[in-house]
């Protein structure tokens, strides 16, 4: 997980999600319906996004698991997580680790993703306060319609 | 008296300006840590019980095979043998444990008797609520005499159902207890008041509650108290010796944990052949849940109107008490006048901005609104684009625009604020408040560094512990006045003091210098300067610090806002499908702090309007009184592709800037619901009597049928 090997012994109905978030306390991945239907808790397994919560710890055994904290961090942020930052992708920011872990996910696999691809890869994912406008223009990438082209982040 | 004020718009260095919100790089990368994040050493996991019955006794509870579990700590009995339950979702039971697995196996194991009674929550049948509550009528000027003589008037009966506050991070709070000292993670919007109400709760003193909210997922009104679990969590907690999480599951969280008054009414409105308002009648009612719901202020932003008629019935139900639900009363006032001025203008032949704007004297806001309207319709190209509603059907997809407006007050709330000056330049303000999504933490740092002229990294803000200055709660709009006018009180005051200790080192008056830059130096003559960690160094070895309040001295803040909005729709005439093409808004909050997040509370309350708008409901089931849709599959939030393009407008510079700062929350989600009902209406030729517009609801309408009771 996140780039190293973690052994851990649970019982089998223990979901992905409660494994990461009780028992190796990595909490970026956020339980927020339990049931697969709003995408915070999004996690790449092999590459791919998966909801974390609808899927058994065991069944990840031996796999490589990337939570939005393996991305990056605030010192070194991956691409994504700054364009969230710099486009304001985020309010209270429970959705964020969901969106930015699908959302890198989008873009590994196509750069520039047409609509369809955009609802495919984000469509599962909500957000409460309402901040896909930022979150369009991270897709959108620098410099396209939607940016933000205020820029002057940080100050 | 000191001059409390904010620096002329050449001035500025932060106010303003852009900057990106200073958490935005632990959110995006998971390092944030929620109070649902908290995991102590030797936490337990606690879940409550609750009621599957919308009304019922609970006759008999048989805890000891829960008990009897391994790895059950306590179990705690929170309505017992003998109690009424008045809704579903109640909580009649809750258990810690070592795991949540093992917690939930203990709430299976419970074994709780009902006697099931009788319960009613459909409030759109009103005749048929057992304990509805008419409310006294209230007639003001003649309004019998105007609608006599009215050249147009329209009635019919419109209604938005109950809907729910769905916070991504559930209700809930970790609790943990160090002898008699009670310590809470909570998921809150009122850091500062918490502890007096756990205290009292619990019967210990409130010096003795620790409050921490760093962060928190979303409150929107309905997270202002420490709620029954929140009690119980703490009681659970003390009971097992250990630290326990308490959040609701999701099923709960939208059934119990928050949920905004539906809003029903018979409408009547008059306007004479200039098309001026002369007459407004309503009969309205609406159900919060088991409290029922107070009248909305309506007519809506046309209050001045002087002959109507007012009737409510409050009627409650069976299901759990509603909370503020962002911007309360009002969006549902607003759907229920705008989408009767709308019909009005369309019986009038008018135009329906030609409409409004005839009628703004009747409005506290005339110029305001008149300028908004001109700027939203230049957006919208709207006197090139806009048709009368159409009659025929010549296609299967129809386009349509709709307009609405909305105000709100906004006034800073009660907060103190505690600036130091270190002696190594360091800047540090702290206060008992909260961000909750809107980006407060930043907006303080941009005062901060505005008043001693540095630059963000410079400055450093504490908030989210009460344990800090008293601040207000995060409601009505109310905390970005409140926090920053204290924060520019106790920086000015900070700043002075600063000015004169320095000012012999630099042979000037105090009221002589200036910091900006990075700088102090005296006014008019930059090159008699020190920099800013040299002036901080010379203030003597203790750091120097004041506070500052709010209410205070000086003219920072005030209140009442105006809005426009404009919303553009397509329809699907065979499926019912509605479709947000575009939403305009253009909006006043005064002196804007932060453009970005400014134009990010705007862009939220449209995303969060466009899902009332067409798809978010509590649809409670008349046969078990239970929610349908208590989860995220059928209570569906608006997506990424559903809410079209959106375009802000801030009003602001000259005429605006000079009222202070004014709060932004509420004010862009009041208007969506009317002005995209107005739209549809445009597109489809008939009214939409109903909010959401689901597709079922926009077939029967072009069938002319499904109106409300
Ligand atoms: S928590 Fe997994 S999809 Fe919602
Ligand atoms: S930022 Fe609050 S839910 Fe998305």
């Amino acid at each position: 997980m996140n780039g190293a090997v973690r052994r851990l012994e649970v019982e089998p109905r223990v979901t992905l999600l409660d494994g990461l978030r009780d028992v190796l306390d990595t909490t970026g991945p956020k339980k927020v319906c339990d049931r697969g239907a709003c995408g915070a808790c999004t996690v790449l397994e092999d590459g791919q996004p998966i909801y974390a919560c609808s899927r058994l710890l065991i069944e990840s055994a031996g796999r490589s698991i990337t939570t939005v904290e393996g991305l990056g961090s605030p010192e070194a942020m991956h691409e994504v997580q700054r364009a969230f930052v710099e486009n304001d992708a985020q309010q209270c920011g429970y959705c964020t680790p969901g969106f930015v872990v699908a959302t890198a996910a989008l873009l590994a696999r196509n750069p520039a993703p047409g609509e369809e691809e955009i609802e495919a890869g984000l469509g599962g994912n909500f957000c409460r306060c309402g901040t896909y406008m930022g979150i369009r223009a991270v897709v959108a990438g620098p410099g396209q319609a939607g940016g933000d082209g205020g820029g002057n982040v940080g100050g | 008296m000191a001059d409390y004020s904010w620096p002329e718009a050449d001035r500025r260095g932060q106010i303003g300006r852009r900057p990106a919100r200073l958490d935005g790089p632990v959110k995006s990368t998971g390092f944030a840590r929620y109070p649902s994040d908290q995991n102590p050493p030797g936490l337990l996991a606690a879940k409550i019980l609750t009621c599957p019955h919308a009304h019922a006794r609970v006759v008999r509870i048989d805890t000891s095979a829960a008990e009897a579990i391994p790895g059950v700590r306590v179990v705690h009995v929170i309505q017992g043998e003998g109690s009424e339950i008045q809704w579903a979702g109640d909580e009649v039971a809750a258990v810690a444990a070592d795991t949540e697995d093992i917690a939930r196996d203990a709430l299976r194991a419970l074994q709780v008797e009902y006697e099931v009674l009788p319960h009613f929550v459909t409030e759109k049948h009103r005749d048929r609520a057992p304990a509805a509550q008419p409310g006294s009528e209230r007639t003001d000027g003649d309004p019998d005499a105007a609608f006599a003589s009215a050249h147009r008037t329209v009635e019919q009966t419109l209604g938005m159902p109950q809907m729910a506050h769905m916070c991504l991070e559930p209700h809930g709070q970790v609790a943990a207890w160090d002898g008699d000292e009670l310590e809470v993670h909570a998921s809150t919007q009122a850091v500062s008041t918490l502890a007096g109400q756990f205290a009292s709760e619990l019967g210990i003193p409130a010096t003795q509650v620790r409050i921490r909210t760093e962060y928190m997922g979303g409150g929107f009104g309905s997270k202002f108290s420490p709620d029954r679990w929140g009690i119980v969590g703490a009681e659970l907690a003390r009971e097992a010796g250990a630290p326990v999480k308490l959040f609701l599951d999701r099923d709960q969280e939208v059934s119990v944990a928050g949920s905004r008054p539906s809003a029903f009414a018979r409408v009547r409105v008059a306007a004479d052949e200039q098309g001026k308002l002369v007459a407004w009648d309503s009969d309205s009612w609406g159900s919060g849940g088991l409290p029922g719901a107070s009248q909305t202020p309506l007519p809506y932003v046309f209050s001045r109107l002087p002959n109507r008629r007012l009737r409510h019935t409050s009627v409650p139900t069976n299901l759990a008490g509603s909370r503020a639900w962002r911007a309360p009363n009002h969006p549902q006032a607003c759907f229920l006048t705008m989408a009767s001025l709308d019909d009005l203008a369309n019986e009038l032949d008018l135009d329906p901005i030609e409409f409004l704007d005839r009628n703004l004297e009747f409005t506290g806001r005339a110029d305001v609104y008149r300028e908004e309207l001109g700027i939203a319709a230049g957006m919208a190209e709207w006197k090139e684009r806009w048709q009368p509603r159409k009659r025929s059907r010549d296609s299967a997809l129809q386009r349509g625009l709709g307009v609405s407006i909305h105000t709100w007050g906004g006034r800073g709330h009660a907060s103190n604020c505690d600036v130091t000056v270190h002696p190594d330049g360091a800047v540090e303000a702290r206060l008992g408040s909260q961000d909750i999504g809107t980006g407060t933490r930043t907006i303080v740092a941009q005062v901060l560094a505005e008043t001693f002229g540095l630059e963000l990294p410079q400055v450093r803000v504490s908030l989210g512990d009460n344990r800090f200055p008293q601040s207000g709660p995060s409601g009505g709009s109310s905390t970005v006045g409140g926090v920053c006018a204290s924060t520019r009180r106790a920086a000015q005051d900070a700043l002075r003091e600063v000015l004169t200790r320095v000012a012999p080192r630099l042979e000037a008056d105090p009221e002589q210098l200036t910091a900006a830059g990075g700088r102090v130096f005296v006014e008019g003559e930059p090159s008699r300067s020190m920099s800013w960690t040299e002036a901080a160094s010379r203030i003597g070895g203790a750091p120097v610090s004041a506070q500052g309040r709010n209410p205070g001295p000086g003219r920072l803040i005030s209140s009442g806002v105006g809005g426009v909005q404009i919303a553009e729709v397509e329809v699907d005439m065979e499926t019912g499908v509605v479709q947000v093409k575009r939403m305009i808004a253009v909006q006043d909050c005064g002196l804007i702090v932060n453009r970005r997040l400014a134009e990010s509370q705007v862009y939220g309350g449209l995303i969060m309007g466009v899902g009332y708008a067409l798809f978010e409901e509590w649809i409670p089931d008349p046969v078990t009184g239970r929610l349908l849709n208590a989860d995220m599959e059928f209570y569906k939030l608006a997506g990424l592709l559903d809410v079209g393009s959106l375009e802000v407008h801030m009003m602001t510079g000259p005429g605006y800037d000079e009222r202070g700062v004014i709060g932004l929350g509420e004010p862009p989600v009041i208007s969506p619901g009317a002005a995209i009902s107005n739209a549809v209406a445009n597109a489809i030729g008939v009214r939409v009597p109903w909010l959401p517009l689901t597709p079922d609801r926009v077939l029967d309408a072009l069938a002319g049928r499904g109106g409300i009771a």
